[in-house]
């Protein structure tokens, strides 16, 4: 029994992480309808830029704040740069531009920051939280707490905030937004900062925990991915409960069968989820093809 | 009000508008009938924004805004009821109204809410409902207040009458008339040509991208050309 609720911290902590990037994906597909394959790069560049900042002798907090501005400019950038000037091209050919980004920004990273493994302090020292046998540190109660903050936020900025529901308007019928007036363009320009930095908090929190260097970001979009795919594309509470359960599955999986099958269950659960429920957990009806 | 001068219009290489000439004067109900594809739709895409003009000049109010932003537009004052309702459906009622205010000029939202809920009481019963559970004809009435929710000057009305029983299109038009009582010009568009000629003060008759005929709406109605293609007599 500790065992399993061993294998299940550290399953919702990284899962809570994959809920975050799979949220970044909901937010940016629900605005513009491109599958955003950078996202994992705002994580890197929140957890590399917060190292870099802090080795050049910023208190911490600050360090993290800076980071995430530079996400959020990121993202403002790539939106700007790459997906607003390909407007009118296929989902297919968006998805490859968002691929060729990633691996773009990859190699800036390599070349502004460098080719090591890199960590940040725990936020709140090292020592385990015994719970029923099993030990919680408590940056993974930072991660936790973090992703429920950013859950909290996002409910109130879309559901009670009139440019939050302006947004959502944007995303079901974007040409009725603009003849209410909505600036469609602003709204695509903060949906991209606003996911960039919810990236860059992920990988903040978590840094103390899984070490960070410049080439995270491939696997967390395609873990990100899939929990967003098993949820539902589109959904947040979909990308929620699938980033939950995709790190569940790979913490129980990792623990029970083999470490070394711990990157395949992601994919897994991508090819189980397109054969039997192409739609997610959550999902709305009716399927595009592409 | 709004004048409108060899206004042009293209999908790619297939031109829609062929040189659109009309003028709205302050006040007035103006409608422009013509068949399917006759370009009603692209015209008024084009007077709202989200359509390119390809050569022509769009002014209104003095200012010419050819190549303004739609943003801007309902800024100035000219907003759109498109064709289909095009209300947020997953949105609650209450919520597709006020989205309407996004560009609003002027700020007592809560009176025009209820301005609006008095004027077609079913909306205030089901406001807390998702738009998309509104029948066709509430859904109309949803999409004409939630423009009005931006207080304009000129409403553009795309086609309101579609796809509703002849009851609600009685409704949806003596709703416009009211409209205009209160000072509000309205342009609008229609495949029911019988319906919007017999209340507009002109109308205009669209064929193939341009105008064709052009005269106060009763005349239009008895006029024989008029009447042969488009009211079946």
């Amino acid at each position: 029994m500790s065992e399993f609720l061993q294998f299940a911290f550290s399953g919702i902590t990284v899962g809570a992480v994959y809920a975050m990037v799979a949220l970044g994906f909901t937010i940016i597909y629900n605005a513009s309808d491109v599958v955003n394959f950078a996202q994992g790069e705002f994580v890197m560049l929140g957890g590399m830029s917060t190292v870099f900042l802090a080795a050049f002798g910023l208190p911490l907090p600050l360090a993290a704040l800076l980071a995430i501005l530079i996400a959020a400019l990121t993202g403002v950038a790539l939106n700007k740069l790459v997906i607003e000037p390909a407007r009118d091209a296929s989902v297919v050919t968006l998805i490859i531009i968002t691929i060729g980004a990633s691996i773009f920004l990859r190699g800036i990273a390599q070349v502004i920051f460098d080719k090591q493994f890199h960590r940040l302090p725990s936020f709140s020292g090292d020592d385990p939280i015994a719970v029923l046998g099993a030990s919680l540190t408590p940056q993974s109660l930072w991660v936790l707490g973090g992703a429920a903050v950013i859950v909290v936020l996002l409910y109130v900025f879309f559901n009670r905030t009139l440019f939050g529901k302006s947004i959502l308007a944007t995303s079901h019928n974007r040409l009725a937004a603009q003849l209410v007036g909505v600036n469609v363009r602003f709204v695509l320009m903060i949906s991209f900062a606003l996911s960039a930095a919810i990236g860059a908090v992920a990988g903040i929190l978590v840094t103390p925990i899984t070490l960070t260097s410049y080439d995270v970001g491939t696997m967390l979009a395609l873990k990100g991915f899939a929990a967003a795919m098993l949820g539902g594309m589109g959904n947040p509470i979909g990308a929620v409960v699938g980033g939950l359960l995709v790190g569940l599955a790979e913490a129980l999986g990792a623990g029970y069968l083999s470490s070394e099958y711990k990157d395949a269950v992601a994919f897994v659960i991508i090819l189980a989820v397109l054969f039997f429920l192409p739609r997610g957990l959550f999902g709305k009806t009716g399927t595009e093809r592409v | 009000m709004l004048e409108v001068e060899g206004l042009t219009s293209h999908y790619g290489r297939i031109q829609a508008l062929k040189g659109i000439d009309l003028e709205i004067a302050e006040g007035e109900l103006v409608a422009l009938v013509g068949g399917n594809g006759a370009g009603k739709t692209t015209l008024l895409r084009t007077l709202s924004g989200v359509q390119p003009a390809s050569a022509g000049r769009i002014i209104f109010r003095g200012r010419d805004i050819t190549r303004s932003s739609p943003v801007a537009r309902v800024g100035q004052g000219i907003c759109q009821v498109p064709e289909g309702r095009q209300v947020w459906g997953p949105i609650s009622v209450e919520d597709n109204l006020r989205l309407g205010t996004v560009k609003r000029r002027g700020s007592d939202v809560a009176a025009d809410l209820e301005r609006m809920y008095a004027m077609f009481p079913v909306l205030k019963e089901k406001r807390a409902q998702a738009a998309g559970t509104l029948s066709g004809g509430q859904q109309q009435m949803l999409a004409l207040c939630r423009a009005l929710m931006a207080n304009p000057d000129l409403l553009l009305l795309d086609e309101p009458s579609m796809g509703l029983a002849p009851l609600l299109v009685d409704q949806i038009l003596e709703a416009v008339l009211a409209l205009k009582a209160q000072g509000v010009t309205v342009f609008l568009v229609e495949q029911n040509a019988f319906a919007a000629l017999k209340i507009a003060d002109r109308g205009y008759v669209i064929e193939t991208g341009k105008i064709v005929l052009c005269d106060r709406g009763q005349t239009l109605l008895d006029n024989d050309r008029v009447k042969e293609a488009y009211l079946g007599i």
